[in-house]
């Protein structure tokens, strides 16, 4: 094999040409500096459908990989292993497809800094990718670790107020569960003799007591991250705080590497905990997903609102990972990505109406259909993709969930999807309750703040139509015609699901 | 082409609609309004062809059902559902009838809209309209085509955004046209009440398929009878709540009046004539499971009666002219409702394409009076005035709004009481209304008279109480019919704007005429001893038998009917209404006719028990636990407090001082380097982090060497 030709390593690390170049660059070349930024994420995500063209979707199995001896010492196995299947290829390409369009959106929101903004940035679109390919624990927790060093300094220099709070806030939170993991990463390295994930998946038995254990210590760091119900309070505080960009890959992709660990290594290296597991995991899902619903209703911030209701998205997610049947986890997995389309364009649209408002208050929005039109458009179909509404992309994966998990054996109650549906009433409660203090309704007050300060609010212009209409295309894609998606996905899920009873 | 190849064309009745909106999304910028009201109509119109020529490739094939695959959808290992549209009697009935109605009132739309746009000062928001009503023909075809349960699902909420959208058209005003969010909380409460029927919707599906393994017509309905009857009863009784939802029924009616605040066309088609009547279609096309769940028939007859009555009784107390058509179709619906509940399909079906037909015809026409209002108002804005008529009418408006402490000082052209003699100043209008009105009473030879005849006699053999509770209401329909028309177009002009009404023109009423036709000869669809519709409809629902006519049945109804109507005429007519003055049945009934006029005050209990109840809840999880109790105190105090005690503690013991600090300091010049912002944090925070690993080393050190 050549290291270097590799699709995984080129996409994974191509990223550092991008900083590369950009450590030649003059400070003050702001233009330069996020054309450079630009087509360097967009030539990472050229590199990502090359792969996807090598991808052969009807093999279950690790596909593209490598695995080279990395650290052996002491009887320690590690390795530099990657590899791509079903259940890492749409995320992989989530990242790449959102960070130009993040980086976009930074074109004249981000005057300061410019250059250590794009690096950071850069550096975290590299780190996401190298968590989504790893196929060796200790790489994998590297990357993880990785993550939040520059998620930790988009979010402490170019925040809000309470910045700095939130940094650290975020970056303790996710610490802590970590060091479990890390604990855990350990035991396994050590006593299974490896740290291979498809190696020790394919070894197998842990007895059961400790599977448990080890469940729960990967649980813990990957149940911060999604955010699951009730360790999600730092996700209102990074979000509001984080600038645009930072928030449209936190809820875009952060978040779906606490999902993905948990289908990664929870479901397939611990079956017997996780069928254990399933109820009280459906449990805390479907409290999130009443609990975020209803407290993203009460917000009176618009970041916060979206904030909540990723805690609420993120809790149909889980229940379909858990119902660990085919339906559930394939619309748990195409939510993952339906969740970075549509939360992500939900942060990107907030974004682009405070830039011109600098408020994020509801109560002093209203009537802005009028005032712009388009804009207006874009939001609703957004909204409504993110509540579920029939033919765009929310639906296909809630309905899949909701499904898997009314008739799932691991749950065993359809009552947990029963409680789950009635999230979606919830979810029409908040979207529209937003949808209508923006843009319904009378003109609020801040039409008339804006203009004291000289100039009108404005509709989109063609960078930010630019920006989200590759979103949209894809929330009518995957509503509409999902079967390319399931294509990618049902392999690997088959597969997943041998290791369960049936 | 032959027959069969005719069914091909069935994708087109989704794909004329959403060619119409996109041209007139992307191109409609730069057409008149003319245009882009011809664009959306011939859009409409050319999907009835379509309708019509798969009617006839029904009629001169076999009649049995064709199943015409499109593209695939979601295919998850068992389950496996595509976009197939399904072309049968029944489902090419309601693309008639959508599709039909839909280009009558989309020309009408023509007219009213641009006189509605231009009363309310928006010249621009025209197009938007025609965008969203193809939208709606596009859903509401997806809604009566589609070959499963899961894609009817796509057009049954794909209609409740259209209808979202439509009610909430003026949305940034309330019905009398001044600032406000009251169109747009209508709106928002249709949806949402809608979508609680949905939620029922859903779990009927979800049930479905893990018993099934399908939600595909032809499979559930092949296996059906293999299914334990309990599964089969919860499906439809979970059904029912979806049926609730869409088509007003008790207890999830409530959205429908509201629904009111949409422009008037919006409420002849979507919230009279077609989207409400979804429900109606559901159970009639599920009525292979019906049929096997008796308990689930009884109590849909049960909702569909008890909601006839109510409805209409509430009628009888209301003064906005398009209000008491609104009850009236609640109450019509509870008619269909009923009908499909008792089994008796064709009659409910029959029902629901008269209903169509006439009270399309209602709405439209009190559009038109409505608009005749406006025309007259408008004038006398000129005649008081100052410069040209538009200022003019902006600066009354103004001035309404200024004082905004006397609400009823704003003109309201939908308030019966306002009304009065009309059929002088608007013949036209008049007597198509007319018409309507008594088709509606069930007058015979109207089409009213069939249909409602036939539900009755159904009901008069299958379930004697339903059958009172609809006759009972068929009395205080032609009661409250009578009285709305003797309100508006009897008496004398009860405001100066009534005097200066002004008739509409003809791209308003020929529309109406066309539906006053239907409204007349509709029954010729189903008339006894020929029973057309019933020999259509059997080749889709199994076991449809022509109903008897029962000439006592007829008799009492027409009989009540016309005692209804007299008992208006002494009330209403006699001594007409005279400016100010009470509602004469007011005097009569007391408190009773309070009940009715504030509607049983349900909206109110709603808010107090519910929606109240939720967003204290809400405010209380946001504010309590999740701010005071889970952010502050838990993670600010219990956690941080302790972890920050606990370090400074360790720190002190001075362990390894030089050694974290040492860590801390060169992390901490590195990112002093990166951001000057955070030199604040950098010291206890990095110091703090590097003492968790080391402490995470030391567990992990010590367990192995322990172990």
């Amino acid at each position: 094999m050549n290291f270097i030709t590799n699709p995984l390593i080129l996409v994974t690390f191509f990223p550092l040409v991008g900083v590369l170049a950009l450590l030649f660059i003059p400070a003050d070349k702001k233009n330069v500096l996020r054309w450079t930024t630009l087509v360097a994420s967009l030539l990472t995500f050229g590199l990502s459908i090359w792969m996807l063209t090598m991808f052969n979707k009807s093999n279950p199995d690790l596909q593209l990989g490598f695995s080279l001896p990395w650290i052996q010492v002491a009887g320690w196995n590690i390795s530099f292993a990657m590899g791509v299947d079903g259940l890492s290829i749409l995320l992989v390409l989530l990242t790449t497809f959102l960070t130009p369009i993040a980086i976009l959106s930074t074109w004249t929101a981000v005057e300061e800094r410019v250059k250590d903004f794009m690096i950071f940035f850069t550096l975290l679109e590299m780190g996401m990718l190298g968590v989504f390919l790893a196929q060796d624990l200790f790489l994998f927790y590297i990357f993880w670790e990785f993550t939040l060093v520059p998620m930790y300094f988009l979010i402490g220099i170019w925040g809000g107020p309470r910045r700095i709070y939130a940094a650290i806030k975020f970056f303790l939170y996710t610490m802590a569960g970590s060091i479990l993991m890390l604990l855990a990463i350990l035991w396994l390295g050590i006593y299974q003799g490896t740290f291979s994930v498809p190696e020790l998946i394919t070894k197998g038995g842990i007895p059961g007591n400790v599977q448990l254990w080890l469940f729960l210590a990967f649980a813990a760091a990957f149940a911060i991250k999604v955010p699951m119900w009730p360790l999600h309070s730092w996700l209102p505080d990074a979000h509001v705080e984080a600038p645009t960009a930072g928030s449209v890959i936190l809820a875009g992709v952060l978040l779906k590497m606490g999902t993905y660990g948990f289908l990664r290594f929870n479901l397939p290296m611990f079956p017997e905990a996780a069928l254990k597991a399933a109820p009280w995991m459906a449990l805390l899902a479907v409290i999130g997903i009443i609990y975020g619903a209803a407290v993203s209703y009460a917000q009176k911030d618009i970041k916060k609102l979206v904030a909540y209701s990723s805690v609420s998205h993120l809790g149909f997610v889980m229940l379909g990972l858990f119902a660990l049947n085919a339906q559930g986890i394939e619309g748990g997995i195409l939510q993952m990505i339906n969740h970075g389309l549509s939360t992500g364009a939900l942060f990107l649209l907030v974004g682009m109406v405070y830039e011109q408002t600098h408020t994020r208050e509801f109560s002093v929005y209203g009537g802005l259909w009028k005032i712009m039109p388009v804009y207006g458009a874009v939001m609703l179909i957004v909204s409504l993709s993110s509540m579920g509404l029939p033919g765009l992309n929310g639906f296909i994966g809630e309905f899949a969930i909701l499904l898997g998990a009314f008739g799932s054996k691991a749950i065993g109650s359809p009552w947990f999807a029963g409680v789950a549906a009635a999230g979606v009433i919830l979810a029409a409660v908040y979207i529209l309750y937003m949808f209508q203090k923006i843009f319904l309704g009378p003109e609020g007050s801040i039409v008339e703040e804006v203009k004291k300060h000289g100039h009108a609010l404005r509709d989109l212009n063609l960078r930010e139509i630019v920006t989200v209409a590759p979103l949209l295309v894809l929330i009518f894609w995957i509503g509409l015609y999902p079967k390319p998606f399931f294509e990618l996905i049902a392999p690997a899920v088959e597969k997943l699901l041998m290791a369960f009873p049936h | 082409m032959g027959s069969s190849g005719l069914f091909s064309l069935v994708p087109l009745i989704v794909f004329l609609p959403v060619a119409g909106l996109l041209i007139n999304m992307i191109f409609g910028g730069r057409l008149s309004e003319k245009t882009i009201g011809a664009i959306a109509s011939a859009a409409t119109g050319l999907a009835f062809v379509i309708a019509v020529l798969l009617g006839v490739a029904l009629w001169t094939g076999s009649g049995e059902t064709v199943v015409v695959p499109f593209a695939d959808w979601i295919h998850i290992g068992d389950l496996n559902v595509a976009w197939n549209f399904r072309v049968d009697t029944l489902s090419v009935l309601m693309m008639l009838v959508v599709s039909g109605v839909g280009t009558l009132i989309h020309i009408y739309a023509i007219g009213y809209m641009h006189e509605d746009v231009r009363f309310k000062h928006d010249i621009p928001r025209y197009r938007r309209f025609f965008v969203f009503m193809n939208l709606f023909i596009a859903m509401m075809m997806i809604l009566v085509s589609g070959d499963s349960y899961l894609m009817l699902f796509v057009g049954w909420e794909g209609v409740g955004l259209c209808s979202f959208l439509l009610i909430g058209f003026w949305y940034d005003m309330d019905t009398l046209g001044r600032p406000s969010f009251a169109n747009s909380n209508a709106a928002k409460k249709a949806f949402i009440t809608n979508r609680i029927g949905d939620f029922g919707f859903l779990i009927a599906g979800f049930t479905m398929f893990w018993w099934f393994k399908s939600l595909n017509f032809g499979d559930v309905f092949s296996m059906a009878t293999t299914i334990p009857a309990g599964v089969i009863l919860f499906i439809t009784i979970f059904l029912l709540v979806g049926v609730a939802g869409k088509s007003a029924q008790i207890p999830l009616f409530v959205w429908l009046p509201d629904a009111m605040a949409g422009p008037t066309p919006v409420s002849a088609l979507i919230h009279a004539a077609t989207m409400v009547t979804a429900g109606v279609y559901l159970v009639a096309r599920s009525a292979p499971l019906y049929t096997l769940a008796p308990q689930a028939q009884t109590t849909v007859a049960l909702v569909g009666g008890i909601t006839a009555l109510f409805a209409a009784t509430i009628a009888v107390g209301q003064y906005d002219i398009k209000k008491v058509l609104a009850y009236s179709t609640i109450s019509q619906l509870g008619f269909m409702v009923a009908a499909v509940g008792m089994g008796a399909f064709v009659a409910g079906m029959f029902h629901l394409v008269t209903h169509a037909f006439f009270k399309a015809l209602l709405f439209l026409s009190a559009g038109s009076v409505i608009l005749g209002m406006e025309r007259g108002h408008h004038h006398l804005a000129h005649q008081e005035g100052h410069g040209s008529p538009e200022s003019a009418d902006r600066e009354h408006r103004q001035q309404e709004l200024s004082d905004s402490g006397h609400l009823e000082e704003v003109f309201d052209p939908g308030d019966m009481r306002n009304m009065g003699g009309l059929r002088k100043q608007m013949p036209v209008t008049f007597w198509l209304y007319l018409i309507g009105a008594l088709a509606l009473a069930g007058i015979f030879p109207l089409a009213g008279f069939w249909s409602k005849d036939e539900i009755l006699a159904d009901a008069f053999q299958k379930f004697p109480a339903v059958y009172w509770l609809l006759t009972i209401a068929a009395f205080l329909t032609a009661f409250y019919m009578g009285r709305q028309v003797w309100m508006v177009f009897f008496g004398k002009p009860r405001h100066a704007v009534a005097e200066k009404a002004e008739e509409s023109p003809k791209v308003i009423t020929v529309p109406l005429m066309v539906l006053a036709a239907l409204a007349i000869l509709g029954g010729a669809l189903n008339l006894p001893g020929i029973h057309t519709l019933t020999s259509w409809l059997e080749h889709t629902i199994a076991g449809v038998e022509a109903g008897e006519f029962n000439f006592l049945v007829a008799g009492l109804s027409t009989g009540l009917a016309l005692l209804a109507i007299f008992l208006s005429w002494l009330l209403y007519e006699r001594q007409p209404l005279a400016e100010g003055q009470k509602d004469p049945l007011k005097k009569l009934l007391g408190p009773v006719f309070t009940v009715f006029e504030r509607k049983y005050w349900v909206d109110e209990f709603y808010w107090a028990v519910f929606v109240n109840r939720y967003v204290d809840i809400a405010r209380f999880l946001a504010n309590v636990i999740d701010g005071r109790f889970w952010h502050d105190f838990v993670h600010e105090k219990v956690i941080a407090g302790t972890y920050n005690w606990l370090s400074r503690t360790v720190l002190d013991l001075g362990v390894d001082r030089h050694f974290i600090d040492a860590i801390a300091n060169g992390l901490g010049e590195l990112t002093k380097r990166i951001s000057t912002s955070l030199r604040r944090l950098q010291n206890g925070f990095v110091r703090s982090y590097a003492l968790a690993v080391l402490l995470g080393v030391v567990v992990i050190v010590g367990y192995l060497l322990l172990k």
